[in-house]
Order: structure tokens, then sequence, then C-alpha cells
């Protein structure tokens, strides 16, 4: 066992670290400011196009896409490393992660080789931002149970409908959207997947405003948005299918809840005071710590594992499925411990920037439980993808959707 | 990169597994708990004679001169299937005591003899019905002589030999005693009868000394923070075994027309008994990575992998009893046997309290080390 890269990986490692270097500012400290302007301002916007744009034309943007795409063919492992050292650097993240993660997957599997070549180079430069339009307001956990409906007019469908949690709709330029076809078969039969340009008339963006205060999301309308058969990705009924791969893919995108972590409740705890003594005197804290820490190591030593996989070329095990459903409640068990530290002014908005850490973590974990899959949907996944528990009975089985109960 | 075991390991560990299921091992520790031994002997005496009490003895000295590495893949393998063997005791603690602490002489008498069974040993520390410190050790030692009492020492009833911690003028020694007729030892019932516990009572024994005088407490400090490795991994191997009844109970088992493992209550009980299983499965890793490489790390890291598999396996053991339901707590299942091993692992190199605290002070430690060297 060791923790040292090959001598390979090492001169991959140096490639990254030397352009990153050249290239962008070294982080200093944890939890600073983020010098690149507020999360969807324009001025976030512009440096993040900016960001991803030299990334591109050094290769580094998606790496591991072909060449002609503009990629590197970089492996697995290489991928893993370059996202490592980019970590060390304070970059603007969060804008392309949606798109390059779920919309590059699926054009790169399902699209011709035309389209290839004309919307994924702009996709990894970030001259093109792509969104995905899955979930709907009676669709969430359920997917499968959306009700935006196509319908085919000559060369055209002619969508119209919902669409919801849409991150960075307001900004995207295309996005890949699944829709009902036909409500008369099985839900899952019923459904085709497009990809659509999100400057079409009758498209309407308005956003949700979340409970943090912010708006990353929003909803999407469609009334009699017209989009052109070659637009279709799959066959006609075969959306589920499509779908599906995304959402594999979107589990590897959304990964980590980041935000305060046991190292950061360490500190605090030291430095807070406590009835006179220091706060990490008290044997709760220092239980709740330890239970954080341990959580934290574990997964930390879970993503080893799978690289230690993927570098002897083996396919990793499904350890990784664990990592969201711990990490987000982990921050919200560190976002309520920083706030009560503070007793009766825990309530308070200070400029202390550990407090407002904590309150972030606490307000935005209860979304980051929920996005990406929530709690239960994963661990019904871990239940009956890993450890092989049969699926629960469905009272829409065998049912054509028009028939299935919606309630109200 | 490679936080793996290798393919050597690996098959060291699927041949140990395949020894002990063909010697049904779960089945002789259900027998031990029911009986009146205090180990399984004839198990015992196979595992002797594949080599394992020698794994971490160097060659000079008749072991296998292999690594701590080995030593965690089987440790997986007989807390998979509570093999009821005193080896936790005389490999992990004993052993690595002589190996690491006791002087050429008593090196050259012992080691050969615990590569061939000759000698047993095992750790003699508890005095009392709370937590041990270097304040409420009691047993003496005077002129190389011991007297007190000791409880709850695993295996003492087959162990020719035994290392005691021993208040001594300098403060705490680790005291090497010859386990004779001389000793007052009784066999003691515990929550886990399939492995023996006894108390010892020592009148003007004599002893050696190991290690410096009046540096035992910290000697034992890092023997404890080694053996919790390999107790991890105990640990896995019984979660392991646990989560599997349980998936496939879950897969057989129907209630109200379907099988139970088709409801969310049990599904997510199963994954959470999975996501805790992993970590502790990770941080074992990690904690076999430190012990392997002798890094400044293990105190944290033997920590780590402690607290996150005792918590694992006393989760896993516990929930696996209630996917059973009626069934999971009677005699005749195999639950109880892993719940109470859980238990007994999860006490017998200190607590999940003890070691949470020891997480925290190795943290405020490497802390406090940082900065003094400016990092």
């Amino acid at each position: 066992m060791n923790f040292n890269d090959s001598e390979q990986q090492a001169q991959f490692r140096t490639k990254c670290s030397t352009w990153l270097h050249d290239n962008a500012q070294r982080k200093t400290q944890a939890g600073s400011d983020n010098p690149h302007g507020k999360r969807d301002s324009s001025e976030f916007l512009n440096a993040a196009r900016s960001w991803q744009k030299k990334k591109f034309d050094a290769g580094w943007a998606m790496l591991h896409w072909p060449k002609i795409y503009g990629g590197l063919e970089a492996s697995p492992l290489e991928r893993i490393i370059w996202g490592q050292e980019e970590a060390k650097f304070d970059v603007p993240q969060g804008i392309y992660e949606i798109g390059l993660g779920m919309a590059g997957p699926v054009m790169m599997q399902y699209a011709t080789e035309q389209q290839k070549q004309r919307y994924l180079p702009p996709m990894a430069a970030g001259e093109e931002i792509w969104c995905q339009l899955f979930s709907e307001p009676s669709a969430g956990s359920d997917v499968a149970g959306l009700r935006s409906k196509a319908v085919q007019d000559g060369d055209d469908w002619i969508i119209n409908g919902q669409k919801v949690w849409t991150s960075g709709a307001q900004f995207c330029d295309y996005g890949i959207i699944v829709v009902r076809h036909d409500p008369n078969v099985d839900k899952h039969a019923g459904m085709t997947f497009f990809f659509v340009d999100m400057k079409s008339p009758g498209i309407d963006i308005k956003p949700i405003k979340q409970i943090t205060g912010g708006s990353s999301f929003n909803e999407v309308y469609f009334n009699d948005v017209r989009i052109p058969d070659s637009q279709r990705l799959g066959a006609i009924g075969d959306g589920w299918r499509v779908a599906i791969t995304t959402l594999m893919n979107e589990r590897l995108a959304v990964g980590d809840a980041n935000g305060v972590d046991a190292t950061e409740a360490f500190e605090w705890a030291q430095s807070q005071d406590d009835h006179g003594q220091a706060l990490i005197q008290n044997h709760a804290v220092r239980e709740s710590i330890a239970d954080w820490y341990c959580q934290a190591s574990g997964l930390k030593n879970t993503k080893l594992r799978t690289m230690s996989a993927l570098s002897k070329g083996d396919t990793p095990g499904p350890e990784a499925s664990i990592t969201k459903v711990v990490s987000a409640n982990k921050l919200q068990a560190i976002g309520n411990f920083g706030i009560d530290s503070l007793d009766m002014a825990g309530m308070l908005k200070t400029e202390r920037s550990e407090v407002h850490d904590f309150h972030n973590a606490w307000l935005g974990s209860a979304g980051l439980r929920i996005a990406g899959g929530t709690d239960e949907i994963l661990k019904n996944i871990i239940a009956e993808r890993v450890l092989g528990l049969p699926q629960d009975p469905r009272a829409d089985k065998g049912l054509a959707f028009k028939d299935i109960p919606s309630g109200k | 990169m490679n936080l793996d075991f290798s393919d050597d390991q690996k098959l060291l560990q699927s041949e140990a597994q395949k020894f002990l299921q063909k010697e049904q091992s779960l089945q002789r520790s259900r027998d031990v708990l029911d009986g009146e031994q205090a180990l399984d002997t004839d198990l015992w005496q196979q595992i002797i004679a594949m080599g394992w009490t020698g794994i971490r003895i160097p060659e000079q000295y008749d072991g296998l001169g292999l690594g701590h590495l080995e030593l965690c893949v089987v440790a997986e393998e007989l807390g998979r299937c509570l093999a009821p063997v005193p080896f936790s005791s005389s490999v992990y603690l004993f052993t690595e005591a002589i190996i690491k602490f006791a002087s050429d002489a008593i090196k050259q008498d012992l080691l050969p003899k615990l590569v061939s069974g000759e000698c047993v040993g095992t750790l003699a520390i508890t005095e009392q019905l709370l937590a041990p410190t270097e304040h409420n050790i009691n047993t003496q030692v005077a002129n190389n002589k011991v007297s007190g009492t000791k409880i709850a020492v695993p295996d003492a009833g087959i162990a020719t030999h035994s290392i005691v911690i021993c208040k001594g003028v300098k403060g705490i020694d680790l005291r090497l005693v010859e386990l004779t007729d001389h000793c007052n030892i009784q066999k003691q019932d515990t929550i886990d009868d399939s492995r023996g516990h006894f108390s010892i009572g020592l009148d003007n024994v004599d002893s050696l000394l190991v290690g410096g005088e009046g540096e035992g407490w910290e000697l034992l400090q890092n023997l404890l923070d080694q053996a919790a490795v390999m107790f991890s991994f105990e640990q896995i191997g019984g979660a392991q075994a646990t989560l599997d009844m349980a998936t496939s109970y879950a897969q057989q088992r129907f209630a109200f027309g379907r099988a139970i493992g088709s409801y969310q209550a049990i599904k997510h009980k199963l994954a959470d008994m999975y996501i805790k299983l992993t970590l502790a499965k990770s941080n074992s890793y990690y904690g076999a990575w430190a012990l392997s490489t002798d890094s400044v790390e293990l105190n944290v890291a033997a920590a780590t992998a402690r607290v996150s598999a005792t918590q694992a396996f006393n989760y896993c053991s516990q929930e696996n009893i209630q996917t059973h339901g009626g069934n999971g707590f009677t005699w005749e299942y195999d639950c109880h046997l892993f719940y109470r091993r859980a238990k007994l692992l999860s006490l017998n190199v200190g607590s999940l309290a003890t070691w949470k605290e020891k997480l925290i002070l190795g943290l405020e430690k490497t802390q406090t080390a940082n900065v003094k060297q400016g990092v």
C-alpha cells in the first residue's frame, strides 16, 4: 500500500500543476471569499467563461474526450488527478458542471457525428452553456412520471409543459430534455429525448427563490416550442433509457456536498468559548467531531480505493455510491453544531466568516440532501443495485400512463 | 496510488476464507459458546500448522517474516467467521510486544515458541470495573516480583505467558510473566463465551522487564494503536458477514405477500449498514497503510479505523437481528453470535468512547506539532 503516484502519474500531475500555476491563482485559505464575484452575477459568469476557454485551448476542459472534440483522450485516473490539482486553485466553479457532466456524455453517445462536431467543442470551450430539463412539478424522484407533451408535426415536434429545478437555465444556450410523446402506453415506454435551443420561441424562464435566498434554479415553461426531429437523441420511445444514462452521470457530477467539514468544526471548537473553557473540552463536542472526522476520512479513503482500482485498470466497486448521502448529512450536522455553539446568539448573521459558513452549511445542506437524488432514492439504489434487493412493488405497473393515479 | 492489498495478500485472504469455511469455524464458535471450553483447541492447532501465528515473526526465529498487511487480511477472515481461537491476544498484542520491545534473549527464547504454538501469550491490563488509566493500575512490581489481580484477560486459560501492566518504581512497567500453577487463573463469564476470558491472581511472581522502566504506559498505547487496526479488520469481517446474512434473509423472507427486502424500511436499514461498513473498511485500509509504513499518523489512523469499525459492527450486528425478526432472537439462529462478538470486540482494546477521545487527542497533538514546525 502507498499513496504515491506511479512515475507516469507523477509526470502527469506535474504537467497539470505547472499549467495551473501559470494560468491561475493558488488558493490561500479555505473559506476565503470568492474572488470571482457573487455566484449568479454576470461578473462570475464571465470569469467562469474565460477560465473554461483557457482550459479548452490547452486541452484540459474535457481532457478525457477524443482529440477531435477538443480533449486529450486522458484516462479516468488522469481526469481525477487533474481534478485534484485544479481544486487547489481559486477558479470559478459551478457553471459548467451540469452541462459537461450530463449533456456531454449523452451527446457523445446519441448525437450524429455531424452534431457532435458542431456542438461538443463549443460546449467544452464554454462558448455554449448547456442545462438539463428533466424534473417537473409532479415528477421529482419519480422522474418517469413527467407529463410535458411532445406532438409530432412534420419534421418538428411541438413541446408543451413545464420543467423545474433547471440549474442555470437563465444563461444557457442549449438543454437536454425528456418529454412524453405517448400517454397511452406504459410510462417508461412513452418518453422521447431531445436537445433544444434554449433561445427558441415559446420558452419562458423564471428563477426559483431558494431557502438560501439565492436563485440557482429555474422553472422553464414550454409553450408550443418547436424542436426539429433531427435533434432527437435515441429512438422515439427510448427517452427513459437515454435519461438513465444521464442520471448515472449526474450522480458522478453532483458528488460531494461541499462546505465546512470536521476540520473546520475542530478548529472552531478550539477557538470558541464554552462556559469559561474552550468548546473542544466539552465531551459531547469531542465525540461529535470524532464521528464527523471518521466519516470524512472514510469518504476520502473510499475515493482513494476507487482511484487505486482505476490505476490498476480495474473497474471500481460500488463504494462511491455512499458519497453524497454521507457528506450532505454530515454537512447538516456540522452546520447545526456551529450555530448551536453560539447559544442564544446563534440566530444572528454576523461578519465572522466561520459563522457565515455554518449558516450556509445549515441551509444549503437541506437542499443537498435532495439534489441529484434524495437520501431516500440513493438508499434505494444502494439496496437494489449494490445489495441486490428486489424493487418496490409499483402501483403504476402495467398501466397506461394516462391511467396512473396522480393524486392532487 | 495503491490503497489496496497486493495480489499475494488477496490470495492469502481467500485461502484463509476457504480454510475457515471448510473447518466450519462459525459452528465451532457456537460449540465453544455452548460448552465448557474456552477455545477450540483443534482449530487453534490447525491455524498454528498453517503458520499464521508466525506471520509477523522474522525468519531467523522460524516465522514467515511477512508484514502487518498479511495479518490484516487474516484478521478480516477470522472476524467473518468468529474464529474461537486466541489469535488476537497472542498475535496482535503479545507477539507484537515481544517483537517491538523485548530483549534479544527474550526474543530468542519466545519467538520460535510463539510460531510453534508451544508458547501462547496475552496482555493483562484491566483491574477494576472501569477504564484502566496510568493512575489506577494497582498491580505492583518490586524486585522483579509481581503482585496483584487482573480481570477480563483474554485467553489466560491456554496462555503460557502474559505481559502484565504493573506499577513500578518509575511509573508503569510492562512485565513478562510465565503463567504457571502459582498464578490463580479463573475463568470469568462474559457476554461472549465463545472467547475465554479470565482473572489472574499474581502473588510475588517472577517477571522480566519488557521495554524501558517507567515507559510501560506509552508502549502500551503504541501496542493498542497497532492492535486496533487488526481488530478493525476483524470487525469489518464480522460486519460484512452480518450484512450478507441480513441481505439474504430479506430476499427470502416474505410478509404481506412480498419479500421484506422490497420494503423501504428494510432497504434503508440495509443501505445504512452498507454505508457504515464501507466507511469502516476504507478507514481500516488507511489504518493498515499507517501500520505497514510505521507512519507518524498511526495514532490518528488507528483511532479512525477503530471508531468506525466498532460503529459498523455494532450497528450491523444489531440490525441483522432486527431484520430477522423473532427468528433473530432465538439461540438457534446465528445472529446473536455476531451480536455478542461485536460487543466483545468493541471492548477488547478499549471502548468507543475511549477511542473517540484518543482520536481527538491525536488531532490536538498533530496540530501542536504542525504549529511547532510552522506548517
